[in-house]
């Protein structure tokens, strides 16, 4: 039989958008845990080598300070270009009808079905076809996005948006739900990066637009 | 998965790792310093305009207000300045039309509010307390501050200094805090008195108040000048 040439696709626009969240989701991500260790909710803190905030030792002599004024300036310029690459994802992805097409249907039969073939490493990955449990997961991780952006804005303006943090149940819940959704996020970012490097192909499309792969088709079992 | 894409996802994310590591070192970096401190000052903007000049912080029962107060400075409450009340004259410069000192006497007899609002820390914490004192504002009517200018400056006994916006010196919640938990500023929380603005960030609360200064010029403010943002609203 021949075999079928799959194809993946990713205009200009996506790729851009997609590379300027990642870096940002990076930038937050290693300044939070700077700022997080300054005042740890939980009993434990982050080694200062995996955080973002330049030399400890050296700002310390110098200013007294960890390196946390670094890692503010560096959460609150990565949140304006996080914020607006996420918003132009967001209507862009729903004017194109990229959400549409790609990250729909998803029920959760289908969920069900990928994720057991998954996890028996049965699932068959199709180069720009999404399975189900992918579709899911860039839905939570888009949600995710949205939650750390208002409990962000909930920690960064309690008084000037003051109702806003009584949704997270106040200003520390804002800061314990900005928290367990970071972890969300970096356990999202293992796993689709992961991926990436077990089909390289996908991380070719998204830097250059565009992949092919050839599959032998799948001959039904009663044609054997 | 076989053996070699094990290594090659166990190599990836060790490349996430540096990533983060570079970044690290980017910090120090002047160039990247530079465009930070754009995005601050764009941040001080955005903050300005944000501010509501008659919008509340909002206040707690008073059973929330904690008794035993954080202590918070680069330096221990043994260190802390000692002021005493018969040498103590607060300073005023810039444009103010009566520049007369004021003997801690005269200004705890000035009108009196209390708050039982929320101090927030930038490292995270927070923490809700009662705080007692003067309007800021009905101290500048008094002065014959001009609050037309932009800014309203402090400086401390222990080297501190700070300063903010005029509409923040204006807003209701603006005191000059007397008291903290209904007693007499005790000396490692400031005494004579603090600036209690609970729409700004605990840095922005600048005790052992020794001068006040009023100006268009933007003051510089102790943990500004080490690189955290200058407008600092909350």
């Amino acid at each position: 039989m021949t075999p079928i040439r799959d194809e993946q696709i990713h205009p200009l626009s996506r790729r851009i958008l997609h590379w300027v969240m990642a870096l940002s989701i990076l930038v937050m991500i290693g300044s939070g845990w700077r700022i997080y260790n300054a005042s740890p909710i939980f009993d434990f803190t982050f080694p200062e080598w995996i955080t973002l905030g330049g030399d400890v030792d050296a700002s310390l002599a110098r200013h007294g300070d960890p390196g946390v004024a670094s890692a503010i300036a560096w959460h609150f310029a990565a949140m304006w270009t996080l914020a607006i690459a996420y918003i132009l994802f967001l209507l862009w992805g729903i004017v194109s009808g990229h959400f549409r097409r790609d990250f729909l249907p998803v029920g959760p039969r289908s969920v069900m079905r990928d994720m057991m073939a998954a996890l028996r490493f049965r699932l068959e990955h199709r180069l720009g076809e999404y399975n189900a449990v992918q579709k899911l997961a860039y839905w939570a991780v888009l949600a995710a996005v949205a939650v750390m952006l208002l409990s962000g804005i909930a920690i960064w303006k309690p008084v000037q948006t003051y109702p806003l943090e009584l949704l997270f149940g106040g200003f520390q819940g804002a800061r314990i739900v900005h928290f367990l959704v970071m972890a969300g996020i970096v356990f999202f970012l293992l796993i689709h990066v992961g991926l990436t490097l077990l089909v390289p192909r996908t991380l070719l499309a998204m830097v250059a637009g565009r992949a092919t792969e050839l599959r032998q088709p799948v001959i039904p079992e009663d044609a054997r | 998965m076989t053996l070699v894409r094990r290594q090659t996802l166990r190599g990836g994310l060790s490349l996430g790792a540096l990533t983060l590591l570079t970044g690290c070192d980017l910090s120090d970096h002047d160039t990247v310093q530079r465009v930070l401190a754009r995005f601050s000052t764009w941040n001080d903007k955005v903050q300005a305009a944000l501010f509501g000049r008659d919008r509340l912080a909002p206040t707690f029962p008073e059973a929330l207000a904690v008794k035993d107060f954080r202590y918070n400075a680069w330096y221990g409450p043994e260190k802390a300045p000692r002021l005493n009340a018969a040498d103590y004259r607060l300073q005023l410069a810039g444009r103010i039309d009566n520049k007369r000192p004021w003997t801690v006497d005269e200004l705890y007899a000035l009108p009196q509010a209390s708050q039982v609002t929320r101090h927030v820390c930038v490292e995270g914490w927070s923490m809700i307390g009662k705080w007692s004192g003067t309007p800021l504002h009905t101290f500048l009517e008094r002065i014959g501050a001009d609050t037309t200018a932009r800014y309203v400056g402090f400086e401390c006994a222990d080297g501190y200094y700070e300063g903010i916006d005029m509409p923040t010196a204006l807003h209701p919640q603006t005191l000059m805090a007397f008291r903290l938990s209904d007693e007499i500023l005790p000396t490692k929380y400031g005494y004579p008195f603090k600036i209690r603005i609970p729409t700004k960030l605990g840095f922005k609360n600048p005790k052992f108040v020794t001068a006040i200064y009023v100006t268009d010029k933007q003051p510089r403010g102790y943990w500004t000048d080490r690189g955290y943002n200058w407008f600092s609203g909350i």
